[in-house]
C-alpha cells in the first residue's frame, strides 16, 4: 500500500514537472470552464454579474466549451468545492471572491496542468491569474454628478465593510464631487453586510432623514437605490443596472462586465495562449461599464460623459497627485503623476473634506 | 374514530436503526420524485449525491474533514440538550475558541516558538469557547435570565467580535490592507493525520469525544445525573442533585467542544483568520445532535450523513446542474422523517373509536 | 418631517415584521408548542408572496399567497410534532432548512422583478395630531395589522375562555387533557397561526420592505422574532416593547454612523444585540424569577394512561 502511493506521489511529480513546460502551447478542441461564487446566482448583485460572464462564455463558443458553477460556497469552507471543479474535467476555473485566495492557491499548486483566475486578490502562481476591475473609475464619475446635482451639499455612500476596494471607492467619489463643488460633504454608513436588502435599504433611509440627496452604495441589492427613489432622491446602480427597480432615481449604474475577460480567457485556454497574469482593467477595458445616464440635465450628463471619454483615453487618473491626505498631508505619489495601483488596492486613508474616520 | 400515540415501554435498538433506515428511504423517494417532476433522472442523482462520494477515496477524506467541527460541536450540545438547556449559541462558543486559540498562533508568528504553540492553542480555544458559553449559564442560574435568548444574542456579538479583528488589528500588515491574517507558522497548523490528505488532527479530538462521553453517560454517576435531568427534572431535584452546578458544568463542556471545533478548523483547514471562519456548524450541529438521538455513536453518525449532503450537494451542482436549493430541502425533508419515524418507534399506534377506550 | 419623525418612521418599519413573526410564535409558544421554524416560514412567506403578487399583479393576493405558505410549512410541522410526537426543536430546525431550500426553488424564476411600494394609509384626523399623528397614523396596512394583533392577542390570552384553554395546556398539558380540554386540537390551530404571521412577516419583507425577491432575504430576522419571544416573557405587550427597542437599535447605530462618532461599525452593529440581553437581564432582576416559560413549552403530548 504504501510503496504504492509512494510511486503515485513521485508520478505526480513528474507530470507536474513535465507539464509546466509542455502544457502551454497546447491548443484544445475542448473545454470545460467552472466558477464559484460566493452568493446565490439570484443575487443580482455580485454574483449575478459573474454569471453573466459564464453565459457569455457559453454563448460565445457553442458547443467547444461547457460550464458549470457553484454558487454560496462558503469562503471558511471553499477548498473542497475548488477541488471538486478541478477534479472533475474542468480546464479553467474562476474563484470570484477574494476570500477564496488561499484554497484557490492551495489547490492550484496540486493541480498544476489546470488554469485558475481568481477575482480581486493579490496572489499568484504559474497557473494562477487575478484579476479585477477599478470601479473606483466609475466612482469618480458618479462622484461628480451627484457633487453638480446635490441642493442639499450634502451626499451619502452606503458602504459594505470598510476595506480598501470600499474606501477607494468613498473616495473616488469623493474626489469627483469635490472636482465641481469645492463645498460639497459626505456621510458614510457601513451596513456590515455585502447582502442584506433590509439593513442596506435602513442604512440608506438612515442617511436620506440626516438630510442626504445623492446616493451611492457599495453593497450589492438595489434597496438603497430604491430607498432613494421612495423618497423622491437620487441615487447610482451597483454591479447591475438597477434602473428597473429605481427609474426615476437611478441616474448611472457602475456595471460589473466580466464578459469580455471571461470570454478572452477562455479563448486563451482554447487557443493555448493561456499565461499566467495580473488584468486590472477598468473602462478602457470594458470591465467597468456606466449605463446610460439618465434623470440628469443636459449640462450633468455631457460632464459625465466628457469624464468617462476622458478616463478612458488615459488623461485623467481619479487618484491624480497630488492626493491630500485628511490631516492635510499630501500622499506620497508612488505611481506616474497618480497613486500606485498598490497604494490604490490597500488604500487605507480618506481624503481632505471627508470628516469621518475610517472604522478601526 | 382516530389515531392514538402510546408509548411504547421498551424499544429495542434494532427498531431504532430500522426506522432511520426506512426514514432514509421514505426522504430519499420524495427527493427523488422532486427530481423527477424537475425533469432529471433521480437515479443519476442518487449515483451523484450518494454512491460516488462513498466509493471515492477523496471524497471519503473530504467527509471526514466536514464532519470534523460537526461532530465535536453535536457532541458538546448533547450534553447541554440531555439537560433540556437549550444552547442554541455554539456558533459564537465556536467563533471564541477559535480567536483565542488564534491570539497566541499571531503572537507567536515569526518566531521560533517550539511544539508547545499547538497545543497551548487547542487549551485557548477550549477554554474561549467555555467561558463564551459560560455567559448564558451563569445569567440563567444568577439571574434566571433564558439561555435561548442570550446564546443566540451572543452568537451575533461574536461574530463581530471576529469580524472587527480580522479587519482591524489582526490584519495582515503585508496584505494590502485586506480582511485576513497572517498565514499561520506551521508550528502553529494542526498537522493533516496522513501526510497527503487533508484530515488533520481535529477528526482525533472528534473521535476522542465521541469515546469519552460514550463512557461519561454510560459509567459515571454525572453522566446518571445527566440522564435523569434530562428524562425527569423533578426527580433529578428530589435526588438532591445541585442543578445550578449541572447548568454550569454542561454549558462549559459544550462551549469548550464547540471552542476546540473553532480553534482545530482554523488552525487545520483554514490556516489564517478571516472575517468568517464557519458556514454555520453551530447551527447545522443542532440538527446533528438531534439527528444523532443525542448519542454519541449517533452523532457521529449524523455528522457524517449530514456532511455527505453537503459534498454530494456540491457535486450535484457540477456534475448535475442541480440548484443548491433543492440540496438545502433535501436535508430538512431527511431530518423531517428521521425525526417522525424514530417518534413512530417510540410510540404504538392505535385506533381509538368514538369513545374512547378508558 | 422633521428629522425625529423621519427616525421614528424607519423605526417602525424595521420592527414590523419582526413584531409580526414574534406575535405568531407567541401563541404557538403559550400552547405549549417551541417551533425554531419561524425562518424558513417566514423566508416561505416572503418568496410566495412575491410571487404571487407579480403573478397576479396584486398585493392582496401576495399577501394572501404570504400568510398560506406559512400556515401551510406549519401544517407540515404540526404533522411532525402532533402527529409523531417527534422532538419539536429538532423539527422547528429541520423546518427552516426546509423552508429555505425550497424558498430559493419557488423565488429563483422571480429574481429581478420588483413591485410597487404599497401606499400608506392615512387615517384622517387622527393623522393630523401633531408629533405621533403621521408617526402612527399614516402607515401601511401592515404596521396597523401589527398594533391590532397585539391587542386582539394580549386580550384574547389573558380576557377570554378560549384563551385561557390555551394557556392551560401550554402550562400543563396533562392535567388540562385530564379536565378534558382538546390539547392537540388547540395546539394544531396554534402552530398554524404562528405559521400564518410568519408568512406574513415574510410577505411585509418582500412586498413592502424592499420590494423585490432575494435567497436568504430573511438574513435571520426569524431567529431575532424567536428570541423576543423569550425577552417578552410571553407576553404580547412586552413583544411590542421588545420588538420596538431592536428595531431602534438597529435604526440608530445607522444613524450613529451617520452622525460620525466614528466608533467601529462592528461595535455599533452589535448594539441591537447587546441592548436586547442587558434590558432582559434588568427586566430578570426586577421580576425575580416570576418570569417562566409555559410549563410545556417544547415537550411532547402523548396521553398517559
Amino acid at each position: 500500500m504504501f510503496s504504492r502511493k509512494l510511486f503515485g506521489a513521485l508520478a505526480g511529480v513528474t507530470v507536474a514537472a513535465l507539464s509546466a513546460t509542455g502544457a502551454l502551447a497546447q491548443a484544445k478542441d475542448k473545454i470545460k470552464v467552472g466558477f464559484i461564487y460566493v452568493g446565490p446566482v439570484g443575487d443580482h448583485g455580485w454574483s449575478y454579474q459573474h454569471d453573466q460572464g459564464r453565459q457569455a462564455i457559453e454563448k460565445a463558443f457553442p458547443g467547444k466549451v461547457t460550464t458549470t458553477f457553484v454558487e454560496s460556497v462558503p469562503e471558511a469552507d471553499s477548498e473542497r468545492a475548488i477541488e471538486q471543479l478541478a477534479r472533475t474535467g474542468h480546464d479553467l476555473i474562476f474563484t470570484t471572491s477574494f476570500g477564496f485566495m488561499e484554497p484557490t492557491l492551495k489547490v492550484a499548486k496540486k493541480y498544476p496542468n489546470i488554469k485558475f483566475e481568481h477575482a480581486t486578490g493579490f496572489k499568484r502562481a504559474p497557473n494562477l491569474s487575478t484579476y479585477a476591475a477599478k470601479f473606483h473609475e466609475g466612482r469618480y464619475i458618479i462622484g461628480q454628478i451627484a457633487g453638480k446635482m446635490t441642493k442639499s451639499n450634502t451626499i451619502g455612500y452606503v458602504g459594505a465593510f470598510p476595506i480598501p476596494e470600499v474606501i477607494a471607492g468613498i473616495n473616488a467619489f469623493y474626489l469627483g464631487a469635490q472636482s465641481v463643488n469645492p463645498n460639497v460633504k459626505i456621510k458614510i454608513v457601513f451596513a456590515n453586510t455585502w447582502y442584506d436588502p433590509a439593513k442596506e435599504g435602513d442604512a440608506a433611509k438612515a442617511l436620506l432623514d440626516q438630510g442626504v440627496d445623492m446616493l451611492a452604495q457599495h453593497t450589492d441589492s438595489p434597496a438603497p437605490i430604491q430607498a432613494a427613489e421612495a423618497r423622491g432622491k437620487f441615487g447610482f446602480g451597483q454591479a447591475s443596472d438597477m434602473e428597473r427597480f429605481a427609474p426615476k432615481a437611478q441616474l448611472t449604474a457602475i456595471v460589473d462586465n466580466w464578459n469580455d475577460y471571461y470570454v478572452a480567457r477562455a479563448k486563451a485556454v482554447l487557443d493555448g495562449t493561456w499565461k499566467s497574469e495580473d488584468t486590472w482593467g477598468g473602462i478602457n477595458a470594458h470591465m467597468v461599464v456606466m449605463s446610460p445616464y439618465k434623470n440628469m440635465p443636459d449640462d450633468v450628463k455631457k460632464l459625465a460623459q466628457d469624464t468617462e471619454a476622458a478616463i478612458k483615453a488615459g488623461t485623467l487618473n481619479p487618484f491624480k497627485c497630488p492626493v491630500v491626505g485628511q490631516d492635510g498631508k499630501e500622499i506620497e505619489c508612488k505611481g506616474n503623476g497618480a497613486l500606485s495601483d498598490e497604494q490604490v488596492l490597500g488604500m487605507n486613508f480618506y481624503v481632505k473634506g471627508i470628516e469621518d474616520k475610517i472604522p478601526q | 374514530m382516530r389515531f392514538e400515540l402510546m408509548p411504547r415501554t421498551t424499544v429495542s435498538p434494532v427498531a431504532r436503526a430500522l426506522a432511520s433506515v426506512v426514514a432514509f428511504i421514505t426522504a430519499f423517494l420524495i427527493a427523488g420524485f422532486v427530481i423527477w417532476l424537475m425533469g432529471r433522472s433521480p437515479v443519476a442523482a442518487f449515483d451523484v449525491y450518494v454512491l460516488q462520494p462513498l466509493s471515492d477515496p477523496w471524497a471519503l477524506q473530504e467527509l471526514l474533514v466536514k464532519a470534523t467541527p460537526l461532530i465535536l460541536i453535536a457532541i458538546g450540545l448533547s450534553y447541554c440538550f440531555r439537560a433540556s438547556l437549550w444552547n442554541i449559541g455554539a456558533e459564537g462558543q465556536y467563533v471564541m475558541g477559535a480567536v483565542l486559540g488564534s491570539w497566541l498562533a499571531l503572537k507567536t508568528h515569526g518566531t521560533d516558538a517550539g511544539i508547545w504553540v499547538l497545543p497551548l492553542m487547542m487549551l485557548l480555544g477550549i477554554i474561549g469557547g467555555a467561558l463564551y458559553g459560560l455567559i448564558p449559564a451563569f445569567l440563567k442560574t444568577r439571574f434566571g435570565v433564558n439561555e435561548i435568548l442570550t446564546s443566540l444574542m451572543l452568537v451575533y456579538v461574536a461574530q463581530l467580535t471576529l469580524d472587527y479583528l480580522a479587519r482591524g488589528p489582526w490584519r495582515d500588515p503585508k496584505g494590502f490592507n485586506f480582511p485576513q491574517s497572517v498565514t499561520f507558522d506551521p508550528a502553529a497548523t494542526l498537522p493533516p493525520i496522513m501526510e497527503a490528505g487533508r484530515v488533520h488532527y481535529g477528526f482525533l479530538f472528534a473521535l476522542v469525544a465521541v469515546a469519552v462521553t460514550s463512557v461519561i453517560l454510560g459509567r459515571t454517576l454525572f453522566g446518571y445525573r445527566l440522564k435523569l435531568t434530562g428524562d425527569a427534572p423533578r426527580a433529578a431535584r428530589f435526588a438532591g442533585f445541585n442543578s445550578k452546578a449541572t447548568v454550569m458544568a454542561v454549558f462549559a463542556i459544550s462551549g469548550g467542544l464547540a471552542g476546540l471545533a473553532g480553534i482545530a478548523e482554523v488552525s487545520g483547514q483554514i490556516g489564517q483568520i478571516q472575517p468568517s471562519i464557519s458556514p454555520g456548524y453551530g447551527f447545522t450541529a443542532i440538527t446533528v445532535a438531534f439527528l444523532g438521538r443525542l448519542n454519541p455513536i449517533g452523532i457521529l453518525i449524523a455528522a457524517l450523513v449530514v456532511a455527505l449532503t453537503f459534498i454530494g450537494g456540491e457535486s450535484a451542482q457540477i456534475l448535475l446542474k442541480l440548484p443548491l436549493d433543492l440540496t438545502q430541502a433535501f436535508q430538512g425533508i431527511l431530518l423531517l422523517c428521521v425525526l417522525a419515524a424514530d417518534a413512530l418507534v417510540s410510540y404504538r399506534i392505535r385506533l381509538v373509536t368514538r369513545g374512547g377506550a378508558k | 418631517m422633521t428629522i425625529l419623525e423621519a427616525i421614528l418612521l424607519t423605526i417602525v418599519t424595521a420592527s414590523t415584521p419582526l413584531l409580526i413573526a414574534a406575535l405568531g410564535e407567541l401563541v404557538t409558544e403559550r400552547s405549549g408548542v417551541l417551533n425554531l421554524g419561524v425562518e424558513g416560514m417566514m423566508a416561505m412567506g416572503a418568496a410566495c408572496s412575491f410571487a404571487a403578487a407579480v403573478t397576479f399583479d396584486s398585493t392582496l393576493l401576495g399577501v394572501a399567497a404570504g400568510i398560506v405558505a406559512g400556515a401551510l410549512m406549519s401544517a407540515l410541522f404540526a404533522l411532525v410534532v402532533l402527529g409523531f410526537a417527534a422532538n419539536q426543536v429538532g423539527s422547528g430546525l429541520a423546518l427552516t432548512i426546509f423552508g429555505l431550500g425550497l424558498s430559493g426553488l419557488i423565488g429563483a424564476p422571480f429574481v429581478g422583478a420588483r413591485r410597487d411600494p404599497v401606499p400608506p394609509i392615512d387615517v384622517p384626523i387622527l393623522s393630523d395630531i401633531p408629533y405621533i399623528g403621521r408617526l402612527f397614523f399614516e402607515q401601511d396596512l401592515f404596521v396597523y395589522a401589527s398594533f391590532a394583533l397585539t391587542i386582539i392577542i394580549a386580550v384574547y390570552l389573558m380576557r377570554t375562555r378560549s384563551g385561557l384553554t390555551l394557556r392551560s395546556i401550554g402550562e400543563n398539558h396533562t392535567s388540562a387533557n385530564a379536565l378534558g380540554l382538546p390539547v392537540l386540537k388547540v395546539r394544531f390551530l396554534a402552530i398554524l397561526f404562528g405559521g400564518a404571521c410568519a408568512g406574513l412577516a415574510g410577505a411585509y419583507l418582500a412586498l413592502v420592505y424592499t420590494r423585490f425577491w432575494s435567497p436568504g432575504m430573511t438574513a435571520g430576522r426569524g431567529w431575532i422574532a424567536l428570541a423576543l419571544v423569550v425577552f417578552a416573557a410571553w407576553r404580547p405587550g412586552w413583544l411590542l416593547i421588545g420588538a420596538y427597542i431592536f428595531g431602534a437599535a438597529t435604526v440608530l447605530q445607522l444613524h450613529a454612523q451617520a452622525a460620525q462618532f466614528g466608533l467601529p461599525s462592528q461595535v455599533l452593529s452589535a448594539v441591537p444585540y447587546v441592548a436586547t440581553i442587558v434590558a432582559l437581564l434588568l427586566l430578570s432582576i426586577r421580576h425575580g424569577r416570576a418570569i417562566g416559560a409555559p410549563g410545556s413549552l417544547g415537550s411532547p403530548f402523548v396521553p398517559d394512561r
